[in-house]
């Protein structure tokens, strides 16, 4: 009756959503993170990557981009492990006398950045478009769907640098935040075909369900029900998609830094690390370029290792 | 009487599985007369494809033979090293699977796996080779065979693709044919050309075929004898007259008596409550005991073997003799 | 089938209007075309000349139709950075490029299939799973840093090979070799192995996963029911029926390998195509863009076509055929 409390009344504004927490805790997906070794151990360096990556200004030893700071006589130092190492400076300098463990982190800072924001930004508009070719259809769809198949058929590195390129023409003196601007649009526009194809079926699917149809008989519009029905179902897979794609999404960057093209050299990635430590390479220096390499492998391998798990945790059928 | 083409003995294949070993197969016992033909009927998961496998030496792995013999014109085959086996196959037992359309390689025209295997087994040169294909061919009654010999596969219907099939098995001139479900995935006006087929062309060569079939209607069209498995035994085995007219084992009796028959007046099909049991949950003593309307308190504890019961043998403790009725 | 042919030649060529539509959009509206068309030391008058005859204020579609009539012709206008013509810088660096994808695809494909094979029939083998694992590698690292690590392996560490350039190269025509002299094969090595990495890890596990479930299918178990031999049983019906399908994905691969050139030969400082692409990504310099793009295209939509084509012509079924009776 309409005057009865309700059975279960939250107590605090706090309460449902510490329900949701226990609920995801006791769930399967968390059963099967606790399963798989390979899962813990990949979540446990991509968090202490992000973490000395977020806070790489309050955790690194010294601040690479202090031009003040640095000394020359410090330049070349091998790790600390090293005959000729400091302990001041574990990982090493480089020709500059910059500590490459700070380095590192605020490297690793900027790549997680464009990384993400670039997977962000493919996620929104690959969702965006696959949303809008499997609802309303016809030559919509033909006309999306043939712009994914050529873009499928390109290389990902080359749309990237065609659009870095177009940017750079554009605007040749543009400052850093159009540069980085620059960089995520390219980025981000060689990823998000998969997330449309994906979506676009997923809409296609529940666009003939009985109970999308009586929603449009009642006139609900389509963007609700697409927002309310379509999406939650096609949340899983995109997730898949996006944390294998972050991966991918650190290394385009990285390959594009590495090729002078990625991130303004004010900003060193680990991509544009690795590039300048090539140059010394010969000259016995290997530290300036081996780390960030190692890092960079890391922080791909334990994402995409995420990403793989995470696609089998959620996969219906292998449980 | 002649001595049996094949015998199977006390044999069993198990699968080790992370949640234990399952016996697929329990004391399966029977024999084959050369030319004879042997029914194996059962229901899905009975393990009737597995003893055809066994036969062939073609268990998939974990699946293993773990105890019981094969023999072959007295000769031991299921502990052959691979080579060995290999000869055999082909050359001295023969096998039809079920689905015609993903039997046949689709790359390779049917003349080039014909031609192969005549020549692995026969060692004719390929003119020879070519011209034997094209008469099993037609003997398998397709037309035009001179011409068909050099087609791919998906050019075929159903019912010629099973026939192609049936040639390639018949190509080395083998004692024994293990055809399993060999009309199951094809249309029914196709089915009896192709049983009748298989029935003439062994009679011909004097093979003997063990047909694994779901199919009452087919065994009682072309077999000799039957041997009906339940749960990986084998329940009942005789002649196929007298276990179709007058079964022993209950379970026979339920599996005769659900066929529609269209001289009888009925107005239920009778069936059998229950379901088999799945592997790991075999029940103890007589596997069926659990659906059977006579069973007894020994049913629950003691496995019966195959006992004489009339003009079959049934693994009934119905048919104790020893017991006072 | 020629149904099909024709319809995959206009789709082809849908592609490349498409590109040379982008190609044009950079060359007339990002920086100036004129400049573009006549590089920036020309004289007002070669200017306002080259203004007139292009017709700057025609309507586009006239533009655009001019534009594809140069394109076709190889021609795309001045270097902004080299200051000499595209299609001849396009020419000296073009064969550098084709001599190291070609050697990396020979590469990718006779180390790939064989080394697939082998894992999937010794699955679970001390070294099918040290196979497994290098390819897992092969397929996550990036381009670069495998380049910078056999740089680091073979050429600093154990001073095998050289480094960067290409070494001594014999010239025939219009092609130049490196791989005819001993200075060109040793520079040859190292950036056709990192080229190569990528394509033979994913060749490899391909090919692995697909031998592994053409060995599941009821024609291979028929093969062996028939007493075939295992060579015959794996190399005969087994290896072609993997292959129909590794073929396009292989193919496909050899257009991946032509673009990430670009990264080998940044790292290797080897003197083609790739290279000139990102120097003129770094300066901006529009007219190679252009050209490398459409050349690009060119090449990828080729391969595709003839990838299509192959798969006709190895798989049986995919000719319509009028079948047989009952």
């Amino acid at each position: 009756m309409a005057d009865q409390p309700m059975a279960r009344a939250p107590s605090a504004p706090l309460a449902p959503s510490a329900g949701a927490l226990a609920r995801f805790f006791d769930g399967d997906v968390w059963h099967s993170f606790k399963q798989s070794p390979t899962a813990m151990v990949a979540a446990v360096i991509a968090l202490v990557c992000v973490v000395c990556a977020v806070f790489a200004p309050w955790l690194a030893p010294h601040n690479p981009q202090d031009l003040a700071s640095l000394q020359l006589m410090d330049a070349r130092l091998p790790p600390a492990w090293v005959a000729d190492g400091q302990a001041r400076f574990p990982l090493g300098t480089d020709d500059q006398g910059r500590d490459i463990l700070s380095a590192l982190m605020y490297g690793a800072r900027i790549s997680l950045l464009v990384g993400l924001a670039s997977v962000v930004l493919s996620v929104v508009l690959g969702v965006g478009l696959g949303l809008l070719a499997g609802f309303v259809g016809g030559r919509v769809d033909s006309f999306i769907m043939r712009v994914c198949d050529v873009m499928l058929s390109f290389p990902a590195i080359l749309v990237a640098l065609l659009i870095d390129g177009v940017g750079r023409a554009m605007f040749p003196d543009a400052h850093e935040a159009l540069a980085f601007s620059v960089l995520i649009l390219a980025i981000s526009l060689t990823g998000w075909v998969q997330y449309a194809r994906t979506v676009r079926g997923s809409t296609l699917v529940e666009r003939q369900k009985d109970y999308v149809q009586a929603a449009r008989v009642i006139g609900v519009s389509p963007l609700r029900i697409m927002r309310r029905h379509v999406l939650p179902n096609v949340l899983g897979p995109v997730l898949v998609l996006a944390t294998i794609q972050i991966a991918s999404a650190i290394i385009t960057e990285a390959t594009l830094s590495f090729l002078g093209v990625g991130v303004p050299p004010t900003s060193p990635s680990l991509g544009t690390l690795i590039r300048v430590g090539q140059d010394f390479l010969f000259s016995g220096e290997w530290w300036i370029t081996v780390f960030p390499g190692l890092v960079l492998v890391m922080i791909a391998l334990s994402v995409n290792l995420l990403g793989d798990w995470l696609r089998d945790a959620l996969n219906p059928r292998l449980r | 009487m002649a001595a049996p083409l094949l015998e199977v003995q006390h044999l069993r294949v198990e699968f080790p599985t992370r949640r234990g070993t399952l016996l697929a197969l329990d004391d399966v016992s029977f024999s084959i007369a050369p030319g004879e033909i042997l029914g194996v009927v059962g229901e899905s998961g009975a393990g009737k494809s597995l003893t055809g496998a066994a036969i062939i030496g073609l268990l998939e792995p974990p699946g293993r033979v773990a105890g019981g013999q094969i023999l072959l014109d007295g000769q031991r085959i299921d502990n052959l090293p691979a080579e060995a086996m290999r000869k055999i196959r082909g050359k001295r037992i023969g096998a039809i699977f079920q689905d015609p359309l993903t039997s046949l390689n689709p790359l390779y025209t049917i003349g080039r796996q014909l031609i192969e295997t005549i020549q692995v087994h026969l060692g004719l040169d390929a003119a020879a080779a070519r011209a034997r294909a094209v008469q099993l061919l037609q003997s398998t009654g397709i037309p035009a065979a001179g011409q068909r010999i050099d087609q791919y596969p998906h050019q075929f219907s159903g019912g010629m693709r099973q026939r192609v099939v049936i040639a390639l098995a018949l190509a080395a001139q083998p004692q024994l044919i293990v055809a399993d479900e060999p009309t199951t995935a094809l249309d029914v006006s196709i089915q009896a050309q192709i049983i009748a087929l298989l029935k003439s062309l062994t009679k011909e060569q004097g093979a003997a075929v063990m047909l694994v079939t779901h199919d009452m209607g087919v065994i009682a069209e072309t077999c000799d004898r039957v041997a009906v498995l339940y749960a990986g035994r084998v329940v009942e085995i005789g002649p196929v007259a007298a276990v179709i007219h007058s079964p022993a084992h209950p379970y026979t009796v339920g599996l005769m008596g659900s066929i529609p028959a269209m001289d009888q007046e009925r107005e239920q099909l009778m069936q059998i409550d229950g379901a088999m049991p799945r592997l790991n949950a075999i029940p103890p003593g007589c596997a069926f005991h659990p659906r059977c309307p006579q069973a007894m308190d020994r049913c629950r504890s003691d496995r019966p073997d195959l006992l004489p019961a009339g003009a079959t043998q049934a693994a009934c403790w119905l048919h104790d003799s020893k017991v006072a009725a | 089938m020629l149904a099909f042919v024709i319809r995959r030649l206009f789709q082809a060529l849908l592609v490349m209007l498409t590109v040379a539509f982008i190609a044009f959009m950079l060359f007339q509206y990002v920086g100036d075309p004129v400049t573009n068309l006549m590089g920036q030391d020309a004289t007002a008058e070669q200017r306002a000349r080259l203004r007139a005859e292009l017709g700057l204020d025609q309507p586009f579609i006239l533009q655009f139709a001019h534009f594809i009539g140069n394109a076709v012709q190889g021609e795309f206008g001045i270097s902004l950075r080299q200051g000499r013509r595209v299609s001849e810088l396009i020419a000296e660096r073009f064969p550098a490029t084709l001599e190291l994808a070609a050697v990396a695809a020979v590469i990718g494909l006779a180390l790939g299939v064989p080394l697939g094979v082998y894992a999937a029939l010794r699955r679970g083998k001390a070294v099918s799973q040290l196979v497994m694992t290098v390819s897992l590698l092969g397929v996550s690292l990036p381009n670069f840093l495998i380049g910078i690590l056999l740089i680091l392996v073979f050429s600093v560490l154990l001073k095998w090979l050289p480094s960067f350039g290409r070494g001594d190269v014999v010239t025939i025509g219009a092609m130049s070799f490196g791989l005819l002299t001993w200075d060109g094969i040793k520079h040859l090595l190292l950036p056709a192995f990192t080229l190569a990495l990528f394509p033979m890890a994913l060749v490899l596990r391909l090919v692995r996963s697909e031998m592994l479930e053409v060995l599941r299918t009821d024609y291979i178990k028929f093969a062996r029911a028939r007493g075939l031999p295992d060579r015959s049983v794996y190399f005969g019906h087994a290896l072609k029926n993997t292959l129909v399908p590794v073929i396009t994905i292989a193919g496909l691969q050899l257009g991946g390998i032509i673009a990430f050139a670009i990264i080998t030969e940044t790292v290797f400082q080897w003197p083609g195509m790739g290279l000139l692409f990102i120097q003129a990504v770094q300066f901006a310099d529009i007219p190679v863009m252009a050209a490398y793009l459409c050349l690009i295209a060119l090449i990828f939509v080729v391969i595709n076509l003839a990838v299509d084509l192959l798969y006709f012509a190895v798989d049986p079924r995919l000719r319509i055929e009028r079948s047989g009776g009952h």
